[in-house]
């Protein structure tokens, strides 16, 4: 049960990180990662996923 | 390479000199003294508030250097001009960045800068990203570096979106600068700059998105007038989309209080991926620009000096020392020395005073000269407020226009420099001939035969012989020789 990140698409405008309930959402080396031990997929604090409805772009922030 | 900043060393050797001639004239023999301390035009309270801000104050940008730092990635709105995820260390445009940093490293790196750049007086926070959406770290960056810098003044850059729900904290923290940039008040206009926005938890897209990014701008910028904090407003011009309206947008702000109105021309290149840049729409050119800003003179006050400098550029503005300050080159462990910065300004406080006494002067003789004539002259500088910069290491020159209403900073012209090595390269002479386009007279530190020669024949003439004075000085001094009036002698 976790969210992913593809990379090919982000636009790493960082927003993700800044809404994910979970601090599951990090910067690493070249690009914007979810990890999926701390993902809850939002479970329990909101009713979307949140890297996905603030993500910009389309099918970026996905079901891993 | 050696930075083009104006060291104290060189200051003070200066300042001794101009003390030795101003003793031997009874030190005061000016007749604006006394009302010099700051520019004629500006309101005394407010001048306080920007006597030290190069962004918001034309006459201190000689003296003062800012410095951005990228803590804040995250992003509420897109703009069809940006892009953040491409960096290039080659280029330069604002939102642009090479290292995010957290508010940790932000304050060492801030720490590192003022105990090297005694001209550091401003902090920013502009980007990539929006300082007031990713509000937690701007404030833990602002709130520690306050408590070790106490003298550093704080602004930060936003799209306004978020903005109306940080102006009390702003205040509370004595940020006392905020840039907004508003590219439209029609969102007609704006839905052709804003794909999308993020605002209450929720993704809006076309008219409605610009729609409410209008209405938080227009909050925003009136519950900060309402503080008594100044605002500038950026805007962009688009060409065909919103040229003509930003007239409109002028009149909008300073009905609401904007302090003073900047507009930049777009930059849009294919290799940046941005929208814009991809779709082929063009960026203004120099003359148009002109033309534009000319057309809102009588508006809010507009600022022409700014020079869309990358999110983590440091220094005096239209120079980058941002490379010197990468988080690798910055030791651990870091302790404020104060001493350089307290140096440096009590030596600027009396070089200033004596500039703005030059100036004065210089503008008062231009304006009863009164030929009816305008000239528009190109200054190359390396700050101090002085033509002091050679015509081939120039990267950019400060342009002046001296008409009947005295002498009037209207922009800067960049070029590529035309002298590596102490060698001319003649493609690039071309190149800074094409981007003085329009220009009468260039002032620089020293030129040579060959490069002034080819000015010559494109109608251009250049001069070295007032090198070191105060630009207005020399200005002064060419536009009484046009006019046929004899000119003022020197003051210091
Ligand atoms: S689904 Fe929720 S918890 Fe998981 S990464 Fe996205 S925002 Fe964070
Ligand atoms: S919100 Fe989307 S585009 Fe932005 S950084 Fe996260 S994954 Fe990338
Ligand atoms: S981008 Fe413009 S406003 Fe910002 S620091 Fe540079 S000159 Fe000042």
């Amino acid at each position: 049960m976790a969210f992913k990140i593809i990379a090919s698409q982000c636009t790493q405008c960082g927003a993700c990180e800044f809404e994910c309930p979970s601090g599951a959402i990090k910067f690493k080396g070249e690009s914007y990662v979810v990890e999926p031990q701390k993902c809850t997929e939002c479970e329990g604090a909101f009713e979307t996923q949140q890297c996905a409805s603030v993500c910009p772009v389309p099918k970026t922030c996905i079901p891993a | 390479m050696s930075a083009p900043v104006i060291s104290v060393e060189s200051l003070t050797g200066r300042l001794s000199d101009q003390l030795l001639a101003s003793a031997d004239s009874g030190g005061c023999a000016s007749s604006s003294c006394g009302s010099s301390t700051r520019p004629d035009d500006v309101d005394p309270a407010i001048w306080d508030k920007i006597k030290d801000h190069p962004c918001f104050s034309e006459e201190a940008h000689h003296y003062f250097a800012r410095m951005h730092v990228a803590v804040a990635p995250a992003c509420n709105v897109q703009c069809n001009y940006c892009n953040r995820k491409y960096d290039c260390a080659n280029e330069s445009r604002p939102g642009v960045v090479s290292e995010k940093l957290t508010p940790d490293q932000a304050v060492r790196k801030v720490i590192a800068v003022a105990n090297e750049v005694p001209q550091l007086s401003v902090l920013g926070i502009a980007g990539p990203g929006d300082a007031c959406y990713d509000w937690e770290k701007t404030k833990a960056t602002f709130e520690r570096v306050a408590r070790q810098i106490p003298d550093v003044k704080l602004c930060v850059s936003t799209n306004g979106l978020a903005l109306p729900d940080h102006v009390d904290e702003l205040a509370d923290m004595n940020v006392d600068h905020v840039t907004i940039t508003i590219n439209m008040v029609d969102p007609e206009v704006g839905a052709k700059i804003y794909p999308w926005i993020f605002h209450d938890h929720r993704r809006y897209v076309g008219i409605q998105a610009a729609r409410i990014l209008h209405e938080r701008q227009m909050l925003g910028l009136e519950m900060l007038s309402a503080r008594g904090i100044l605002t500038k407003i950026n805007s962009v011009m688009i060409p065909g989309v919103n040229d003509q309206h930003l007239i409109e947008v002028n009149k909008l702000v300073k009905q609401r209080g904007a302090f003073l109105h900047n507009v930049m021309p777009l930059i849009s290149d294919p290799a940046h991926g941005t929208h814009y840049g991809l779709t082929g729409q063009r960026g203004p050119n120099a003359m148009e620009m002109k033309a534009l800003q000319d057309r809102l003179e009588g508006g809010a006050k507009l600022m022409r000096h700014c020079r869309q400098c990358r999110a983590d550029a440091v220094g005096l503005l239209g120079e980058d020392r941002g490379q010197e300050f990468t988080l690798d080159q910055i030791p651990s462990e870091l302790t404020y020395d104060a001493s350089k910065r307290e140096t440096y300004r009590e030596l600027v406080a009396d070089e200033r005073r004596d500039h703005l006494a030059a100036r004065s002067e210089a503008i008062g003789m231009v304006k009863i000269a009164s030929s009816g004539k305008s000239l528009l002259v190109a200054v190359a500088t390396k700050g101090g407020g002085r033509v002091n910069e050679h015509f081939g290491h120039a990267k950019e020159f400060q342009v002046y226009e001296a008409s009947p209403t005295g002498i009037n900073f209207v922009g800067h012209r960049k070029v590529e420099q035309y002298c590596l090595g102490g060698w001319g390269e003649n493609a690039t002479l071309d190149g800074v001939i094409a981007a003085l386009e329009g220009i009468d007279f260039v002032l620089c530190a020293k030129i040579g035969h060959c490069p002034k020669d080819q000015l010559a024949d494109a109608g251009i003439r250049a001069t070295d012989a007032y090198g070191h004075d105060y630009i207005e000085t020399a200005i002064g001094a060419i536009y009484a020789a046009e006019s046929g009036v004899p000119a003022l002698t020197a003051t210091a």
